[in-house]
C-alpha cells in the first residue's frame, strides 16, 4: 500500500526559504505567484492492507518523527 | 563534578566541549554514543555538543533528539541532573523535547559564523554563576538554523519565568536590530528549562577559554559547572 505523508508550516510561522524561493520565481519573471511556502512530501510504502491500521501507524510516524508539530502540520493520504 | 559528551553521528564539536570541561574540572568528560543506552553512574552534566547530527537531515537535530541515548538523558533531567546543549546540541534539546520551541532556518538564509556578543540574563548557578546579571560576553556563533521561535504563550511564559539565559546584542549590551543575527524572537540566543537544569545556546562558549584563541569569555561557563556539587 502506498502512502503520501505531506508537511508543511503552521500559518503565521515565518517561512524564509519560501520567502527566497518566492524573490526567485519574481526574478526569473514567473508571473502571477503571490506567495510560495515550502514543505515537505515523504512517500512511504506500507505493509499489511488495511488502510486504517496504516493510517494510525502514519499518524504515529508524524507525531513522533516526520513532523515538528510546534511549528509544522501534516496531511496522510494512502493510495 | 563528572560530565559526559554524547557523540552523534555528524557531531564536531564533541573535543571542543571535551576540552573546557577538561580545563575548568581537572577531569577528562565521559564521551559516549548516542546509541548507548544509558549513562554512566555518577554523572552529573551531559553536554550535547556542535555539528551536524545526521547531516541535519529532516530537521536540524530531529533525529539525534529521538536517538536511544536521548531516553537516558531525558531520565537524567527529569532527576534534576544538568543538560547542557550547544548550538546543534540546542537544536536536540528542543526537537527530543526538553526544551520548548524550536530553531529555524535564520531569517536572513545567511550561515553566519562570526564572533558574536551576547548579555547574560541571568547569572546563577549552575550554569553561570561565574558571570555577572546584564554581563556582556563577546563568543563565537556558527549556524545556520538558530532562528528561535515558538509560540506566544510559550514565549510568554519564558519571558515570565525568566527562562532567557542569553540574549543577542551588541559590544555596548543593545539588544536586538542588527545586532540580531539569525531573526531569533525576543532576540533569544539561549534558554533554561522549567526547572533551571537544562540549558541550550546557539554560541559556542566552549571555543572561547584560551587568550591565544580569540578571548576567554566563555570560561566563565565551564568555571560555574565545575563548581556544581550534586544535592
Amino acid at each position: 500500500m502506498k502512502a503520501r505523508v505531506v508537511v508543511t508550516l503552521k500559518n503565521g510561522v515565518l517561512d524564509p526559504q519560501g520567502k527566497a524561493i518566492e524573490g526567485a520565481l519574481k526574478s526569473l519573471g514567473v508571473a502571477g505567484v503571490a506567495s510560495v511556502r515550502q514543505g515537505k512530501v515523504f512517500d512511504l510504502e506500507m505493509e499489511g492492507g488495511d488502510p486504517k491500521v496504516a493510517t494510525e501507524r502514519l499518524q504515529a510516524a508524524c507525531e513522533k518523527l516526520l513532523a515538528n508539530t510546534v511549528i509544522e502540520n501534516f496531511k496522510i493520504d494512502i493510495a | 563534578m563528572r560530565a559526559a559528551v554524547i557523540l552523534f553521528p555528524g557531531s564536531n564539536r564533541e573535543g571542543d566541549a571535551a576540552r573546557a570541561l577538561r580545563q575548568a574540572t581537572g577531569r577528562a568528560p565521559d564521551i559516549l554514543w548516542h546509541a548507548d543506552h544509558e549513562l554512566p553512574a555518577g554523572v552529573d552534566l551531559v553536554v550535547l555538543p556542535g555539528g551536524f547530527s545526521y547531516g541535519d537531515y529532516l530537521r536540524c537535530g530531529a533525529i539525534a533528539g529521538r536517538a536511544p541515548i536521548m531516553d537516558a538523558v531525558r531520565r537524567h533531567a527529569a532527576r534534576g541532573g544538568l543538560v547542557l546543549g550547544i548550538c546543534n546540541g540546542f537544536q536536540i534539546l528542543c526537537e527530543s523535547g526538553l526544551l520548548p520551541g524550536v530553531l529555524m532556518r535564520n531569517a536572513n538564509l545567511h550561515f553566519v559564523c562570526r564572533m558574536q556578543h551576547l548579555r547574560v540574563e541571568r547569572a546563577a548557578p549552575p550554569f553561570t554563576g561565574r558571570y555577572k546579571s546584564g554581563q556582556i560576553v563577546k563568543v563565537a556563533i556558527a549556524h545556520g538554523e538558530g532562528n528561535y521561535e515558538a509560540d506566544d504563550a510559550t514565549i510568554e511564559t519564558i519571558e515570565k519565568e525568566g527562562r532567557v539565559a542569553f540574549r543577542y546584542c551588541d559590544e555596548r549590551g543593545q539588544v536586538g536590530g542588527g545586532a540580531n543575527p539569525n531573526g531569533s524572537r525576543n532576540d533569544i540566543a539561549g534558554i533554561y528549562s522549567e526547572r533551571f537544569n537544562v540549558l541550550g545556546l546557539m554560541p559556542h562558549p566552549e571555543n572561547l577559554i584560551d587568550p591565544l584563541v580569540g578571548g576567554t569569555d566563555g570560561k566563565g561557563m565551564f568555571e560555574s559547572l565545575a563548581a556544581f556539587k550534586a544535592a
